[in-house]
């Protein structure tokens, strides 16, 4: 297939996930603040600063608001259309990637991403937001599931599909491993921590459910929460889908049906990369990765997946992207006059 | 009048119907309603003006969920509209579109001999037909070309002709569109909205269908494939996602199932075009270019394009790439050319014109310009190369500033200017504001030139939504409406 499309899809399947975390992180940590007494503003700062940090915009929020009050924090990180890291800015991006390659994908899939964009950009959705927060994000996370549903069931699940399929996998794995590490202040460099307070298990519970995985975790570790647990279970859990080895065998196995190589061999560096990280998860305990320290471990599972991805972009699609192709391309689209009704008009 | 609308059903409305003397596509002169209309006011006659509304909005919600829009032009977030929609369809009865067929069919016969002539022997020129520097001036004629020889000879593979009819009911030809045509999907994508809407109408009326345009299109694109090639691999060459007809782009590629590229998508190696895909590079035969000529090569024509492909035309001059339309088609749009193509009809095809021209007067003639500049507050002015309603003076409408500036610059260049008496465009009853009311409305039927000329039945009716304009294009408040060829005639 194109390589320009390949990238479409790609990235139209990563800020759909990227969209849907968005929505879970904040639901659950507005819920969370229920649970707290009020809060001073530095307790919010606190609070809110390491969430803000996992889309890595710390401190784009710090230089243009006060105080982290629950208002600003949402308009920065859902609304705001100039953070291109927003639910909002996401959510135009998977439909301007959709837009794209709108003969690729399925018209189902296409009219559901259309409406989703069309509703994040309405007034309606500030005032859902207003009246009930959840219900918001709940519609959010119902329209980034049922994509990826319609996706998984309506799409041939060809080489664009696994496409998408890698874009997803390495988003949700990078989401993932950021969540986990939104608590490492309360953790010391090395080691496990020796007590857990009652703030703090509120705080990793908080995880755990910004990962959809309360329900899983208690299966397996019962009510007791604890970073030991909570770490074991979001980065080396085989069977759950949004671990980290899950996700990281998700992208691997996507990767492999886009090449046709068989496990254990690579054909780039992308395969090589991502076949030695899952190896590494699959091989090791939590208490190395504790001992190693969660947020260094964290930090460079981040870095290898940016590899990862850089690596599949030189392998598939670099040579569709040739340097200067942007300001001056966009004029000369609208300029081509097609001879017909709607006249030129301009992108976003 | 909301009110009044609620009280009473549709059809009744229609009893209040003026079409304020006009030709009126439903009533004709009289007040009557014309046969093939009668069965279409009796089903609207069952429908109250509330549920029409309803069904309209459901409509508008339709096409702007799939995306059937267009870009607004200077809005900052990108906002897309969709393209008005009336839902009073247009009909046309089967003899009187077995007469439009052949006209249209004469007359793209007519242009590509043209095209040929003139980009080989100049015969039309010799004889004394058309005046050589008419050609030779001529803004799109492509001198690089002549002597090039067009896969199978077609020059205008896709050509979207305009028609209107006059006070009379009579169809003329405004103008021909042999570049790059569009707005097709809006025929296809009415179609569907309107089967979803009144879905009982279409058995009882009897309506020729137009969902195979698709197929069509991708047959004559693979009929023009480069000799020796056994599976030709086709595909649609579009400037990119911030064109205003990326839709029709995208939607017309997906239901011929072929790739959709841009320029940087496409590669020339030794005088074969690939295009660069996850596994490499791979061949490509033909080419349905979205793209003007301008921009296709910059080695050859423009040498900022950055949507064109390096090398693409020396592919085609090797012949191992076709396009659609070919090169140097533009020519034939210009409206000095126009004025022309009767004479054509008679030099090559030596039958009359089954479909007249609208009255032109070539301002570098000088008794036309004469007449020209004494006329201009009664004359319609255009440009020769402009289209979608720009470089237009509306001579009765405008103000006297506007007259003066149009008189400057026809004086300037007499070559690029023509004008035409003010048509009164039919009309068309056209659902306003709880009612039914007067609108007026052109036709562009899409013409397809492969092994031989397809037109699929009727075409894209287009309706000045605003009162009183004659102006059809969207950007002056145009939107649009199915058209429908019955099996019948009545």
């Amino acid at each position: 297939m194109l390589s320009r499309v390949a990238n479409s899809l790609y990235w139209m399947s990563r800020y759909i996930e990227r969209a849907e975390n968005i929505a879970r992180i904040l639901d659950v940590n507005l819920q969370l603040l229920l649970d707290y007494r009020s809060l001073n503003d530095a307790q919010m700062r606190e609070h809110w600063l390491p969430i803000i940090q996992t889309t890595g915009d710390r401190d784009a929020f710090v230089a243009r608001y006060q105080s982290a009050s629950t208002e600003a924090v949402a308009e920065f990180m859902v609304f705001a259309s100039d953070n291109q890291n927003s639910l909002v800015s996401s959510v135009c991006q998977a439909r301007e990637n959709a837009r794209m390659v709108r003969d690729q994908i399925a018209v189902e899939t296409w009219v559901e991403l259309n409406r989703l964009y069309l509703f994040v950009q309405s007034p309606q959705a500030r005032q859902m937001w207003h009246d009930s927060p959840t219900d918001f994000f709940n519609e959010i996370k119902a329209s980034s599931l049922q994509l990826i549903g319609l996706s998984y069931a309506t799409h041939i699940h060809n080489e664009g599909w696994w496409f998408s399929q890698a874009g997803k996998f390495i988003e949700r794995t990078d989401q993932t491993s950021r969540i986990l590490d939104i608590r490492h202040h309360s953790l010391p460099a090395r080691g496990l921590p020796q007590t857990v307070s009652q703030t703090d298990a509120l705080g990793w519970t908080a995880i755990v459910r910004s990962c959809s995985a309360w329900d899983a975790y208690k299966s397996i570790y019962g009510g007791e929460v604890h970073p030991r647990h909570v770490a074991e279970f979001l980065l080396l859990n085989e069977d759950f889908p949004r671990s980290v080895r899950f996700c990281v065998g998700g992208l691997n196995d996507a990767l492999r049906h886009i090449s046709g190589v068989s496990e254990g061999r690579f054909s780039n560096d992308g395969e090589k990369l991502a076949g030695r990280l899952l190896a590494e998860l699959q091989f090791s305990t939590v208490e190395e990765i504790f001992e190693y320290g969660l947020h260094d471990y964290l930090d460079q599972t981040q870095i290898k997946l940016n590899a990862i991805g850089d690596a599949m972009f030189k392998a598939y699609i670099f040579h569709a992207f040739l340097p200067g192709q942007d300001g001056e391309a966009r004029v000369q689209q609208e300029e081509q006059q097609q001879q017909t009704a709607p006249q030129p008009g301009r992108c976003a | 009048m909301t009110l009044l609308a609620k009280s009473k059903p549709a059809g009744s409305l229609l009893a209040d119907y003026n079409a304020n003397g006009f030709f009126d596509e439903m009533f004709g002169r009289e007040s009557d309603v014309l046969p093939h209309y009668e069965k279409l006011r009796g089903a609207l006659s069952r429908l109250a003006a509330e549920e029409f509304a309803a069904k309209r909005h459901a409509v508008d919600i339709a096409f702007l969920r799939q995306g059937v829009t267009f870009n607004v032009y200077g809005d900052s977030r990108g906002a897309e509209r969709i393209f008005p929609f009336d839902l009073v369809p247009r009909i046309i009865p089967a003899k009187e579109w077995e007469l439009l067929e052949r006209g249209l069919v004469q007359r793209i016969t007519a242009l590509n001999l043209f095209l040929h002539d003139i980009y080989h022997q100049q015969q039309i020129i010799k004889d004394g037909v058309i005046p050589a520097h008419y050609i030779l001036s001529g803004k799109h004629f492509r001198r690089e070309f002549v002597n090039f020889e067009v896969p199978k000879d077609i020059y205008i593979h896709v050509c979207g002709t305009d028609l209107i009819r006059n006070e009379k009911g009579e169809y003329m030809v405004l103008e021909d569109n042999g570049r790059c045509p569009s707005g097709v999907s809006y025929v296809l994508e009415n179609r569907r909205a309107m089967k979803r809407a009144f879905h009982g109408m279409f058995e009882s009326i009897g309506v020729q269908p137009v969902d195979h345009y698709p197929q069509e299109l991708l047959r004559m694109l693979q009929y023009i494939a480069p000799p020796g090639v056994a599976y030709p691999r086709v595909v649609l060459l579009t400037p990119g996602a911030c064109n205003s007809a990326y839709f029709e782009h995208t939607y017309l590629a997906r239901q011929m199932g072929i790739e959709i590229v841009e320029g940087r998508d496409l590669f020339v190696q030794d005088e074969h075009v690939f295009m660069r895909t996850t596994k490499g590079l791979q061949p490509v035969h033909v080419i349905y270019r979205r793209l003007d000529d301008d921009f296709l090569d910059p080695t050859v024509f423009r040498r900022d394009s950055m949507l064109g492909v390096p090398g693409l035309i020396g592919a085609y001059r090797a012949g191992n790439v076709s396009l659609a339309n070919s090169i140097g088609t533009g020519i034939a749009d210009d409206k000095v050319i126009y004025y022309f193509v009767p004479r054509m009809i008679e030099y090559y095809l030596d039958q009359k014109p089954i479909i007249p021209n609208v009255p032109t007067y070539l301002a570098s003639e000088e008794a036309d310009l004469k007449y020209i500049l004494a006329n201009l507050d009664r004359l319609v002015v255009k440009a020769a190369n402009e289209s979608g309603g720009y470089g237009m003076l509306m001579g009765p409408k405008a103000s006297s500033a506007e007259i003066e500036e149009f008189r400057n610059r026809v004086e300037a260049d007499p070559r690029n200017y023509i004008a035409q008496p003010m048509i009164s465009l039919s009309c068309h009853p056209t659902f306003v504001e709880g009612g039914f009311e007067g609108r007026h409305i052109d036709l562009r039927p899409f013409i397809l030139y492969g092994e031989k000329p397809v037109i699929v039945p009727g075409g894209l009716t287009r309706v000045a939504l605003r009162k009183g304009s004659l102006v059809v294009n969207s950007s002056q408040g145009g939107g649009s409406k199915d058209t429908w060829v019955l099996y019948g005639d009545e």
